[in-house]
């Protein structure tokens, strides 16, 4: 059983590695997204340390959105998808891990580049530390949500702009927490509450998003 | 106890049975409209604090009210049809998800319009406010999908799926939004007592409630109507159907 | 055995074939013929439960095969238009994993069915940078490491020159010697003869009502 789960999760980081540009081009558009803001904005630092973990959130929500689109997409054109569909174990464990490798390839670099935004956007240590804290617990959960969206659009022709408009609303509450943790962190209170609430949002998708996937790609690859 | 429901299943009797039921609740949505809008509107006492601006709420909580149950029923569809693998339930979500997005928005101007005597603004970004513009965005998304697929047999299933996922999540979304609200802007925003509405202005309201749920039933009754006769054009019951209103026409 | 019962599909509100049924036993090879258009690979993925029919049902061995997906695909080896083979992995990578993941798989020398194919010396060449023919060679190679009883197989002659036709026609034979089952489409013309290939040959429906 996690045999199978670690199979896929190679073949998908070997292929990706081949392909790098899939996996930078989403952290460079993060990168980007935070850039723009100081320029936007103005520079005093007590304005951007405020808006800070908005907007680094809401950048990964964008770099998320637009790395979700290779998920199933390369596979379901070269028939892959079908394939994996019909292998003789159940779906929802292999997109698990199909899901897993996204996200080790997506929101993990993004988890890495965090220190160096913070640097820009003039974040003090404790904010940065709860930042880093709710980017950890909030992109799997992202990355869970989004890969029910890009499942059920995965057939479609047009299925990118579709993906945001079903996946956007549905990642609020992970903005919303992961936010008020990060505002609790900057003026010294208590943020486990929300980090447990943030937890509790992961657990839940990790059991009940899977199944939801494999559902979608039975409707999509029909 | 399942027995009497059975023959529902079938699209053809539902086809029928909706057509029965139609008439009903146009009725019922005719004579709560007169009644609950007359009588809020004209004789119901102006509120003390909010004067005559407060009328919209025999507008605002019953479009409100309605948007949610719109999506419960389709939650309990998109259940039923996934489980049960009834194409009927489907059908059922496509023909409401519309109305309550049309029945949200609803909500959402009247709040707006609510709002710019209240708090002075148009918008404000209040919790039950923002739930519902998120509630919008949950319904455009189920429409939109459902629009994308060119197989309307995939379409509902498509559909079902994110319904049941919207269901799981509107919950959290709300109290996530409830949450932030409160931490955000806590004092700024006017609180209602609602508890302590007087009789004479709870009454239209209620009838209005009921209107509003009997407007929705007819107008997801005749949408479901017209969607089992789209998606089942092809069976011989239908060009029956047809043939028989076009030589009742002759 | 395969049965089909009653099966109808419905495309985008278009009947592609109604009442369809047929039972397929072991050692036979079935044909799937008809114009372009009429629901071959439509009815193929019926049978292997990648879509639903409108009505009817599927049985391998009496089971219906939604009862119990994991079972059916132990013994089911499917090759579609799409070869479901990574163009960023090699062709031997590619093998390995379906041979890791599909317990039906045997543990043979990946490098001597590749070469079987004749795709020796490509070994460890991105499969991206491969001929299509060589591509499909690559997906054809999973027939020779499979003991899946049931072959399904949409036009697995694309892109194939002759001489791998003649092959690939030995094997099947060879596989319902075995008590295997093969069903295919092709446009090609096949030099199995009578007794060993059977056809279903689909129509396009007189009305188009449902049923």
């Amino acid at each position: 059983m996690f045999k199978v789960f670690l199979q896929v999760v190679s073949k998908e980081l070997k292929g990706a590695f081949r392909r790098q540009s899939d996996i930078l081009n989403p952290v460079w558009f993060f990168i980007i997204v935070v850039t723009l803001f100081p320029l936007g904005i103005g520079t005093d630092p007590i304005l951007l340390a405020r808006i800070a973990p908005g907007v680094i959130w809401v950048a990964a929500l964008l770099a998320a959105l637009l790395s979700f689109e290779r998920l199933f997409k390369d596979d379901f054109i070269d028939g892959s998808l079908e394939q994996l569909m019909l292998m003789p174990h159940p779906l929802a464990w292999l997109v698990s891990a199909k899901v897993f490798a996204h996200w080790l390839l997506t929101g993990l670099p993004i988890l890495f580049i965090s220190p160096l935004l913070a640097i820009f956007l003039s974040m003090e240590t404790n904010t940065y530390f709860a930042l880093f804290l709710t980017l950890l617990i909030g992109t799997p959960i992202l990355s869970l949500l989004g890969a029910i969206g890009v499942a059920l659009t995965v057939g479609l022709r047009k299925g990118g702009i579709l993906l945001s408009l079903i996946m956007l609303p549905l990642s609020i509450p992970i903005l919303i927490f992961s936010t008020l943790a990060i505002d609790a962190a900057a003026y010294g209170q208590s943020y486990l509450g929300l980090l447990a609430l943030l937890g509790a949002m992961l657990v839940t998708s990790i059991t009940l998003a899977p199944f939801a996937i494999a559902a979608s790609l039975r409707v999509s690859v029909s | 106890m399942w027995k009497w429901l059975h023959p529902y299943a079938k699209p053809e009797k539902s086809y029928q049975l909706a057509g029965k039921l139609l008439p009903w609740f146009v009725v019922v949505t005719v004579i709560t409209f007169v009644v609950g809008l007359v009588w809020g509107l004209l004789f119901a006492p102006a509120d003390y604090q909010q004067g005559d601006s407060f009328r919209i709420i025999y507008i605002h909580v019953p479009a409100a009210m309605m948007a949610m149950a719109a999506y419960s029923t389709m939650a309990i569809a998109a259940f039923i049809a996934l489980v049960w693998q009834i194409r009927l339930a489907e059908m059922n979500i496509a023909a409401i998800a519309p109305v309550g997005a049309v029945f949200t928005f609803i909500a959402l101007v009247t709040g707006a319009a609510w709002g710019k005597p209240m708090w002075g603004a148009w918008w404000v970004w209040d919790a039950r406010l923002t739930s519902e513009l998120i509630l919008l965005f949950v319904y455009l998304g189920i429409i939109a999908l459902y629009n994308a697929f060119s197989d309307k047999v995939l379409a509902g299933r498509a559909a079902s799926i994110l319904t049941l996922v919207g269901v799981i999540n509107l919950p959290v979304i709300h109290y996530s939004v409830v949450w932030w609200n409160t931490l955000h802007q806590g004092a700024t925003i006017m609180k209602f007592d609602k508890p302590s509405m007087a009789p004479e202005m709870l009454w239209p309201l209620m009838i209005m409630i009921v209107g509003f749920a009997a407007f929705l039933g007819s107008v997801s009754l005749l949408r479901f109507r017209n969607e089992i006769l789209a998606r089942e054009s092809h069976r011989p019951w239908v060009s029956a159907l047809v043939t028989d209103k076009l030589s009742g026409e002759k | 055995m395969l049965r089909c019962e009653k099966l109808t599909c419905v495309r985008e509100d278009r009947v592609l074939f109604k009442d369809l049924s047929f039972v397929i036993k072991p050692g036979e090879i079935v044909q799937v013929e008809g114009p372009n258009g009429v629901g071959k690979t439509s009815l193929f993925r019926l049978v292997i439960g990648l879509s639903l029919p409108y009505q009817g049902d599927i049985f391998w061995q009496d089971t219906p095969i939604t009862d119990d997906r994991e079972h059916f695909y132990q013994k089911l080896l499917y090759l579609g238009h799409k070869t479901g083979i990574k163009p960023e992995l090699t062709a031997l990578e590619n093998l390995q994993f379906f041979q890791k993941l599909q317990p039906s798989h045997k543990n043979l020398d990946l490098w001597e069915i590749l070469a079987k194919v004749g795709l020796a010396g490509y070994e460890d060449i991105i499969t991206a940078q491969l001929s299509a023919g060589q591509q499909r060679r690559v997906a054809l190679a999973r027939l020779w490491l499979n003991d899946c009883p049931l072959w399904i197989l949409d036009e697995p002659f694309t892109a194939i020159d002759k001489s791998g036709v003649k092959v690939l026609e030995n094997l099947f034979l060879q596989h319902a010697a075995q008590g295997g089952i093969v069903l295919l489409t092709t446009h090609q013309d096949l030099s199995l003869d009578k007794k060993h290939l059977s056809k279903i040959i689909l129509e396009k429906p007189q009305d188009n009502f449902y049923v």
